[in-house]
């Protein structure tokens, strides 16, 4: 019960703020629930990564502008796409995406985040928010979130950790697999990659 | 030329990358990434740097993350921090950054002693930041290019210049200064062995998010460095 108000609580909290958040109250707000539940959920102390994606699911991922990212990662190949084919190929990055960076959630380890001074120009449509993961014993990995203002509110379109993006890292697999067998063979082979990952869980 | 920086730099780390050099100029087949002039031979290498791993480093870096407790695993860590603190500072005084190069120094004044050896990393608590330099920047900041992606045995992803940083990096490196050689092969492969595990977590997420694990680590290390030459602040590329 106790735990019910306090979600109700919270859920009603971040509705009221939803309008006017700025994007690194957004981000911080967001880690920090996050967080909570990582320390707190017996599963995801467990390493049990389905619970990791469904929570990803629910409290990350609506935040995230996958259809920019895509494009980011694919470069300028994304124009040769078809509307259709742009959409599954954001289906199937969302995925490849949300799978493999779920399972650092399961890893963690008494890790807090630092956040950096943020200065934003009262009419940017676009900003950087940056932070930073401290673990104990180790050196601090520098977390950055590019993201743009859309109607729906501020979205990531970018996640950068130690100055390496996680997206556009993907711009030369990315392109050799179109150079050699097209839009469609680059949405096979992630699909495919999809599915022996889907397949080793078990 | 080689053998006016072999006696220079010692040898044995000369020899290894003249050794490296020469195999590339020979077998190097221009691939289509500019970045990457030399594809065909670092990839190769890289398959044989993934079967080292596989059958010793990892194994090695597994055993010692399972058996070292937490605090043993940070004091090392922070000991050989501590040793590189002192070059650390010297790259940023010859990157021009004197505030940050005379805060390394500060670190290890106040690590080697109140933090016993440089086994605490006091400094960082007291708000001295951990910094990271090496040769290799430094040449970025005086203006040289990078040569392209090159893949050396064992020390694994660099580029050429990168590599002529590994050399003076080496060549100063107070561990490769250790007049015992039990001592210093000890502490070659423990430091060794501390990065690697401290990189097992990773391995993970690599493994999956890559579509060419050869690709994404190449991509990975560029953007890495050209972060670190720009200390975190990188200007945006074009999209």
């Amino acid at each position: 019960m106790k735990r019910f108000v306090f979600f109700a609580l919270s859920a009603l909290l971040a509705f009221s703020v939803w309008a006017q958040e700025t994007p690194d109250a957004m981000v911080k707000r967001i880690t920090d629930e996050v967080l909570l539940i990582v320390r707190t959920d017996k599963n995801l102390i467990n390493g049990d990564t389905k619970r990791a994606i469904e929570l990803i699911d629910q409290k990350v991922l609506p935040h995230f502008n996958f259809q920019h990212m895509t494009a980011l990662a694919v470069g300028k190949d994304w124009r040769k796409a078809t509307p259709e084919q742009q959409q599954r190929l954001t289906a199937e990055f969302k995925t490849l995406l949300v799978r493999t960076y779920s399972n650092a959630l399961t890893g963690y380890k008494n890790q807090t985040v630092r956040y950096k001074n943020f200065k934003m120009n009262p009419g940017a449509t676009e900003v950087t928010v940056q932070t930073e993961v401290l673990q104990p014993g180790g050196q601090p990995i520098q977390l950055d979130y590019s993201m743009e203002k859309l109607d729906k509110g501020w979205k990531v379109y970018d996640v950068v950790v130690g100055g390496i993006s996680l997206v556009t890292n993907y711009r030369d697999q990315f392109g050799q697999e179109v150079r050699a067998n097209g839009i469609d063979g680059l949405i096979k082979a992630i699909a495919n990659k999809n599915k022996s990952l889907e397949a080793g869980k078990k | 030329m080689m053998k006016t920086i072999s006696k220079i730099f010692g040898g044995r780390l000369t020899g290894f990358l003249a050794a490296v050099m020469l195999l590339v100029s020979g077998v190097a087949a221009a691939g289509d990434n500019p970045a990457d002039p030399y594809e065909g031979f670092n990839r190769a290498m890289f398959g044989v740097n993934e079967g080292i791993d596989t059958v010793i480093v990892k194994p090695l870096a597994k055993g010692y993350d399972a058996v070292a407790p937490l605090p043993v695993k940070a004091s090392v860590g922070n000991f050989f921090g501590n040793v590189s603190d002192l070059f650390i500072g010297v790259n940023n005084g010859l990157q021009g950054k004197p505030g940050s190069g005379a805060s390394d120094i500060g670190r290890l004044l106040i690590n080697s002693t109140i933090g016993i050896f440089g086994l605490f990393d006091v400094a960082s608590e007291m708000g001295l930041e951990k910094h990271n330099e090496d040769f290799g920047q430094t040449f970025a900041r005086w203006g040289a290019g990078d040569g392209g992606y090159l893949v050396l045995p064992i020390f694994g992803p660099r580029t050429v210049r990168d590599s002529f940083g590994l050399l003076v990096d080496s060549a100063v490196d107070p561990v490769s200064h250790i007049d015992n050689i039990r001592v210093r092969n000890s502490a070659t492969v423990l430091r060794f062995v501390d990065v690697r595990a401290s990189l097992l977590p990773s391995d993970k997420v690599v493994e999956e998010a890559a579509l060419d694990k050869y690709s994404y680590v190449r991509d990975a290390y560029l953007q890495r460095r050209r972060n670190l030459i720009f200390d975190g602040n990188p200007p945006k590329l074009e999209d």
